[in-house]
């Protein structure tokens, strides 16, 4: 009998530390699958941030950095062009980290077209520290910070972080996507597949923005979770490609 | 035929496996509890599986491996 599915190489033999259901296993996993599909292993770097992903370089077996909080595209950039033709270089953020303390280090990597992969897993919550809202949030969401539900007028309303990102010139590809069935989490896995490839070939910036769950701090089981996604996410942050530079220009 | 491995001490008991099997084919074990303090998945019916690897898709932690 061949093995059909396994663990990917890239990623180490430990337990995680996410919570039952979480489905930053599911993305980590995907990116090492990506990693071992590309042969990179040896010269990646990824970059880890602040949240429930911090210890995300436990569980890659490239080697990892931690950045201090929100500035991984920037360690990302310092780290590419250290040497830009042998390494290849992640990051993997979650809402908290990239779009609210990082979003000026999010922008501006993504405004110079800095040629790195950004993995950004948005659950609409800060994890790590309790639940309280994100910038991420949805309108009306309970959150330990929103018990009535985020108002609107008091905090604003949650940023869209790809279409945001697709009104700059400088990203070459930005595509939103999520893991909440096994089509959905094949989907997800080619685009960020096509962001590392990008990077290889030299396109520049690629952002693949993972819908996630949280279904500690939403208050849900992880089954519900995922109808969550389906039901109050998703029409708040449509799925798809918001720019694909190379085949905007392929089709001119 | 396939065959279906779990890393029971690994399993979380989220139940996503569960879920996710095109055929109800698998359960979380009420009579167990592995060294986490989890009811682990398991198959009810090895013969049945067709090795889709839906289940090892879904499992966030790598519990599954499918071979076929």
């Amino acid at each position: 009998m061949a093995v059909v599915f396994d663990k990917p190489h890239a990623l180490v033999d430990m337990p995680m530390h996410y919570c039952p259901g979480c489905t930053h296993g599911i993305i980590h996993r995907l990116v090492a699958e990506v990693i071992d599909e590309l042969g990179i292993e040896g010269r990646t770097i990824g970059i880890a941030p602040v949240g429930c992903s911090v210890m995300a370089y436990d569980y890659f077996a490239c080697d990892m950095i931690e950045a201090a909080h929100g500035r991984a595209p920037a360690v990302a950039t310092g780290v590419k062009r250290s040497d830009p033709d042998k390494h290849i270089v992640f990051t993997y953020q979650g809402d908290g980290d990239l779009a609210s303390i990082g979003m000026a280090e999010t922008v501006h990597a993504a405004a110079r077209n800095e040629n790195i992969t950004v993995i950004f897993v948005n659950n609409a919550i800060y994890g790590m520290t309790g639940g309280q809202m994100a910038p991420t949030s949805l309108p009306g969401q309970v959150t330990q910070t929103s018990p009535y539900g985020r108002d609107t007028k008091h905090c604003g309303f949650p940023i869209r972080v790809c279409e945001m990102l697709s009104e700059l010139e400088g990203p070459e590809y930005l595509e939103r996507v999520t893991v909440n069935s096994v089509a959905n989490i094949r989907k997800a896995k080619k685009a960020i597949k096509k962001a590392f490839q990008n990077q290889i070939d030299g396109k520049g910036f690629s952002l693949v923005e993972v819908v996630s769950s949280c279904p500690t701090n939403w208050g849900m089981t992880p089954q519900a979770a995922l109808k969550w996604i389906d039901d109050n996410m998703l029409p708040y942050y449509p799925l798809g490609v918001y720019k694909d530079r190379s085949a905007e220009e392929d089709a001119k | 035929m396939a065959k279906l491995t779990f890393k029971t001490d690994r399993c979380k008991g989220c139940g996503l496996c569960v879920d996710a099997c095109p055929k109800k084919l698998l359960q979380l074990a009420a009579d167990k509890i592995n060294k986490k303090g989890h009811h682990p998945a398991e198959i009810t019916d090895q013969e049945a599986c067709v090795g889709c690897a839906a289940c090892a898709m879904m499992c966030p932690d790598c519990v599954i491996k499918v071979e076929r």
